[in-house]
């Protein structure tokens, strides 16, 4: 990874109808890195996507790839991009070897580099042996990895990747998250959008995107420094489910998520302070208070943390227009 | 344009039909059996016209007449009620259409000079067909009273009458004046108009259904290329539809092909490829399956069939239909169709209709590109 700019986007916006679905947003991306989208459901991170990749015209703002505009460029830009779809978007009654020759023409392969190509990407899916099956049979994540395949036939510098792992077995989601990793090494920039917490971690750049907008950003170590005044404690009891609910209603505590057996908690009152009060909760109740440490946030916390922030702010903004 | 990916498309289309052996099957089998049905159904012909016939009279004079109408192809005798009442019967119930009285007394009357009436009674709910009966009947009825004339004249010992004027007829194109020979050569314009809409309608909308188009737009291929490559597969069809049904038309209905192969191939090409992007255009249009079906039935189906002239006569339309017949392409090709078949004229006369025909494919072609967009929304 170098610092050469790939992808600059600047004050983007995306309007249907009334609604802002991108509103106003502005990243760089360094080329040969990860960068990683997330955000809740209906954030906006796939109509960015869409956006870069030529899929949809932005209402305003602008934006580079590889040194070309979004606005002018974009049928130029989709030579050099491989993208990939939410939903899977090959063809069904084609075989495997069929769909990866189909896209590989488009992208103007042929004759013996096609041969290889095809060869390289059917490697990839792990489809050897099934080169003449029917792409219908084959099972999600497989489809996913063949899709991928597709997708880097031409061996773009730009890949789209949206949402590539949902639907797909924690098995699957490791490896294609090693092929990725493998991609960015060759000097592949890779723009990935997902809503899995724990694969943030795999990227080396992070956008969070709530309601259209950028909420916070920076690579996954300067998003964890960045919180540790928080106090964010670690609390382990006999019964998470039952204490999570009932911490959820103290004004103490902003924040409250469950992390398997114990729950992480934004406190507005130190260790001691803090410690007091939930095991006085749970003595109330009858639940087993074992351990309440400081723990440093996981990015799922920051996230939490940020999208609240993000509500308080809007809901603040609101309420002062209405006075 | 870039030859690779528009053949990498057409391939692709390829495959998607060879494999929905479902659609393959109805694209070749629905024009075949519309052809059996409509050229079989839409006969013109007036013959065979069930009559019943009631002689009161029963003499050799009456029972000639009688005979000369029943041994005609035109009539079909029914019945010969006994009397009037049952005769109404048979035209109440629909079982004739014409109902013929010779009066008692007729031999008697004649051979004292008289001119007995014989009545007619014709169903007017189907007027076309009534009044060409009436055409046949007073027409055999006039040429027997002229031989009852003559035969009066010799007996009296005078010169037969010869009647003053004669006609002589020839039939061009069609001699035997068979309606099939007309109506099959429009009848395969008009399927292959619709069967192309038909076939093409789906097949745009189908990608933006099953997101597949999603994908195709993300690479560099061009809404031109992505068109032509669909319509190579589509258009391989319709030749195929087009030589089964010309040659059933040869076989199986007996119609006279006086044209050339190759006109008929040039003229089937302009149009094929102008049916088949309406159908494309269709399909972009209503980026709905079911849009584009409904689409495709209403806009090909509708005025193939009423305003083509397949059937009726465009001269005899209103002016506003005769002018709204000449913006559908089913127009120039049932006209150019009738013409190789019957006709075997060439270009130097079919090239007012060929000429449209190219304007029109031109102008959909363009259309169909402009309405194709490569974006989402």
């Amino acid at each position: 990874m170098n610092n050469e700019i790939a992808v600059s986007v600047k004050d983007l916006y995306k309007k249907f109808g009334d609604f802002n679905a991108v509103d106003g947003i502005t990243f760089d991306v360094k080329k040969g890195s990860i960068f990683g989208f997330l955000g809740p459901n209906g954030a906006g991170k796939s109509t960015t996507m869409k956006m870069l990749c030529g899929l949809l015209t932005p209402s305003a703002g602008s934006g580079r790839i590889g040194g070309l505009d979004i606005m002018k460029d974009s049928e130029n830009i989709k030579k050099n991009i491989g993208y990939m779809s939410q939903k899977f978007s090959l063809y069904d009654d084609l075989s495997v070897m069929e769909n990866i020759k189909f896209f590989g023409s488009l992208y103007g392969l042929s004759g013996e580099k096609l041969q290889e190509r095809s060869e390289i990407a059917l490697k990839l899916a792990g489809l050897e042996d099934k080169r003449d099956a029917l792409t219908r049979i084959l099972p999600g994540g497989i489809k996913q990895r063949l899709a991928l395949g597709c997708a880097i036939l031409h061996r773009p510098d730009f890949l789209f990747l949206d949402e590539p792992t949902s639907g797909v077995d924690p098995i699957s989601r490791r490896n294609f998250w090693e092929v990725i990793h493998e991609f960015a090494a060759g000097g592949i920039t890779v723009f990935v959008t997902t809503h899995y917490m724990e694969e943030a971690e795999y990227c080396d750049y992070l956008v969070l995107i709530y309601k259209g907008k950028v909420v916070i950003s920076g690579t996954p170590g300067e998003l964890k420094t960045g919180r540790e005044d928080q106090n964010i404690y670690k609390v382990v009891s006999s019964s998470p489910a039952a204490l999570y609910e009932l911490l959820c209603e103290e004004k103490e505590f902003p924040e409250v998520n469950v992390f398997g057996e114990s729950i992480h908690l934004v406190s507005a009152l130190n260790k001691s302070e803090s410690e007091a009060a939930v095991r006085k909760i749970c003595e109330k109740n009858n639940i087993l208070f074992h351990s309440l440490e400081r723990t440093t946030p996981s990015l799922e916390d920051i996230f939490v943390l940020a999208i609240a922030e993000a509500d308080r702010a809007s809901a603040k903004k609101n309420g002062a227009y209405k006075i | 344009m870039n030859i690779k990916r528009t053949k990498a498309i057409a391939r692709k289309e390829f495959i998607h039909i060879l494999r929905d052996s479902k659609s393959l099957f109805a694209s070749i089998f629905i024009p075949v059996m519309l052809l059996v049905l409509f050229g079989w159904a839409l006969n013109l012909d007036v013959d065979r016209i069930e009559t019943v016939i009631c002689d009161f009279d029963n003499s050799p004079k009456s029972r000639e007449l009688v005979s000369r109408i029943s041994k005609s192809r035109f009539f079909n005798v029914v019945d010969y009620p006994a009397s009037m009442k049952e005769a109404e019967e048979h035209i109440m119930y629909g079982r004739a259409a014409i109902m013929m009285c010779v009066p008692a007394g007729f031999e008697k009357r004649l051979a004292n000079g008289e001119s007995p009436a014989i009545g007619v009674d014709i169903d007017g709910s189907d007027a076309n067909r009534a009044t060409i009966g009436l055409g046949y009947l007073s027409n055999m009825i006039s040429i027997f009273s002229n031989e009852l004339l003559n035969e009066k004249m010799t007996a009296a010992g005078m010169k037969k009458i010869e009647p003053p004027l004669e006609m002589r007829q020839i039939v061009w194109f069609n001699p035997e004046l068979e309606s099939k020979n007309y109506i099959v050569p429009g009848l395969i314009a008009v399927i292959m108009t619709v069967i192309s809409a038909m076939i093409t309608s789906l097949t745009i909308a189908r990608e933006w259904e099953r997101g597949t188009m999603e994908q195709l737009i993300s690479t560099p291929v061009r809404g031109r290329e992505l068109i032509i490559g669909k319509l190579i597969p589509y258009v391989t069809i319709g030749y195929i539809d087009v030589f089964i049904s010309v040659i059933m038309g040869i076989l199986l209905f007996k119609v006279p092909f006086h044209g050339s192969y190759l006109t008929l191939f040039i003229m089937g090409s302009i149009f094929l490829v102008g049916a088949m992007s309406f159908g494309i255009l269709i399909s972009i249009a209503g980026k709905s399956q079911l849009i584009a079906n409904q689409l495709s039935l209403l806009t090909a189906f509708l005025p193939a069939i009423l305003l083509s002239g397949f059937a009726f006569t465009i001269e005899n339309m209103p002016i506003i239909l005769q002018i709204m017949s000449q913006f559908f392409p089913a127009t120039y090709f049932v006209k150019i169709l009738k013409n190789i078949f019957l006709k075997g004229v060439g270009f130097e006369i079919l090239f007012y209709d060929m000429a449209m025909l190219s304007i029109y494919c031109l102008v959909l072609f363009v259309l169909a590109n402009k309405k194709f967009k490569k974006r989402l929304e």
